[in-house]
């Protein structure tokens, strides 16, 4: 059974300074790293002759408009799994809009394709060394990324909604 | 010989002893209300009531649309039944692009007659943004009997309209104003 303790450890001794923030909510062990960290961290958790965290659950963005950090702007937030352990690792890496890049995880992990493209999409991290960076899941012809915040949820083309029937 | 299977109405017309006169257009809209081939276009909850609008209890085959057609050469009438991304709206034309004359449309439930519940911008505020809408069924979604009630409606659109209304300038107009042709 591995702990998030035994795991923190290892990260710290292994990578140093580059790990921070660790958290432990609903016992999710949760850490931040920087980006030139990020991808000899997957591969080193996957590597692991122990920890085999070898499944990527999830790729997502956040927007972080109002903190006042504006190197902490956005994040780009990635599940692993080891489906050997069932043990669950999440990873933030904090970008800024001024450079809005982070290497591709699809040299580790070929899932990472789609995800990556659904987070540019909505968010518009570029992934560097990814082998196909559109959109895929809004129109191709879409010139904004929507779930930045700045950008209204609703259709601006809508004609028969208030925002009071919409609780606004 | 006693039967209980309901034939539909002959329409006006002068009836004598060995004939029956009427109307063409009595005649081709009679067979067309009563052999409506549906196409159904279902991408969510509405699907499902149209399910059960197709099965046993319902019956949607009672009303002359017995043969669901999944392919849109040989359907008379699209219904539209769910949420239509935008992503999806090109999808809806190209297959309303590829029904034959007459056609017809039924937009079923909240989303695909106006958006719904969805007030965002990935979601099409109405399929009428890109085809022509002939019945609108509200509900979110509609019970069976609505649905019926729309394909009912459209059994009358078929019965009176003139069977040159797809030739006039005012249908013309309509699908030119969706840049369609």
């Amino acid at each position: 059974m591995l702990t998030n303790e035994e795991v923190a450890k290892d990260l710290i001794r292994q990578f140093g300074e580059d790990v921070y923030d660790f958290e432990d909510p609903f016992d999710l062990l949760t850490l931040s790293t920087k980006r030139e960290q990020l991808i000899p961290m997957l591969q080193y958790l996957k590597d692991h002759p122990t920890y085999q965290i070898n499944f990527l659950t999830d790729i997502c963005g956040i927007h972080y408009p109002d903190d006042p950090n504006p190197e902490r702007e956005f994040c780009v937030v990635y599940h692993l799994h080891s489906l050997i352990h069932n043990f669950r690792v999440r990873l933030k890496v904090f970008l800024s809009e001024a450079d809005l890049h982070i290497p591709t995880a699809t040299t580790i992990y070929a899932c990472a394709n789609w995800m990556e493209r659904e987070t540019y999409d909505f968010f518009g991290v570029n992934f560097d060394g990814h082998p196909k960076l559109i959109r895929i899941l809004n129109m191709e012809d879409m010139d904004y990324f929507p779930m930045r915040r700045q950008y209204p949820l609703e259709d601006s083309t809508r004609e028969d909604k208030i925002d009071a029937l919409f609780g606004r | 010989m006693a039967s209980n299977i309901k034939l539909a109405e002959a329409p006006e017309g002068y009836e004598g002893s060995g004939f029956f006169a009427t109307s063409l257009d009595k005649v081709i809209g009679l067979a067309r209300a009563n052999s409506l081939w549906p196409l159904p276009f279902a991408t969510s909850c509405c699907g499902i009531e149209f399910m059960a609008t197709m099965g046993s209890n319902y019956d949607i085959a009672r009303f002359g649309a017995e043969r669901p057609s999944f392919s849109p050469r040989q359907a008379d009438v699209l219904l539209v039944a769910g949420t239509i991304a935008k992503k999806m709206a090109p999808v809806v034309k190209q297959v309303y692009l590829q029904m034959a004359e007459p056609r017809w449309v039924i937009a079923i439930g909240a989303c695909a007659s106006s958006g719904g519940i969805f007030d965002t911008y990935s979601v099409l505020q109405g399929i009428d943004r890109i085809i022509p809408v002939d019945v609108y069924v509200p509900g979110c979604p509609p019970r069976p009997e609505q649905i019926l009630d729309g394909l009912m409606q459209v059994q009358e659109l078929a019965k009176n309209e003139s069977l040159r209304r797809r030739n006039s300038p005012a249908y013309q107009n309509l699908l030119e104003s969706y840049n369609i042709q």
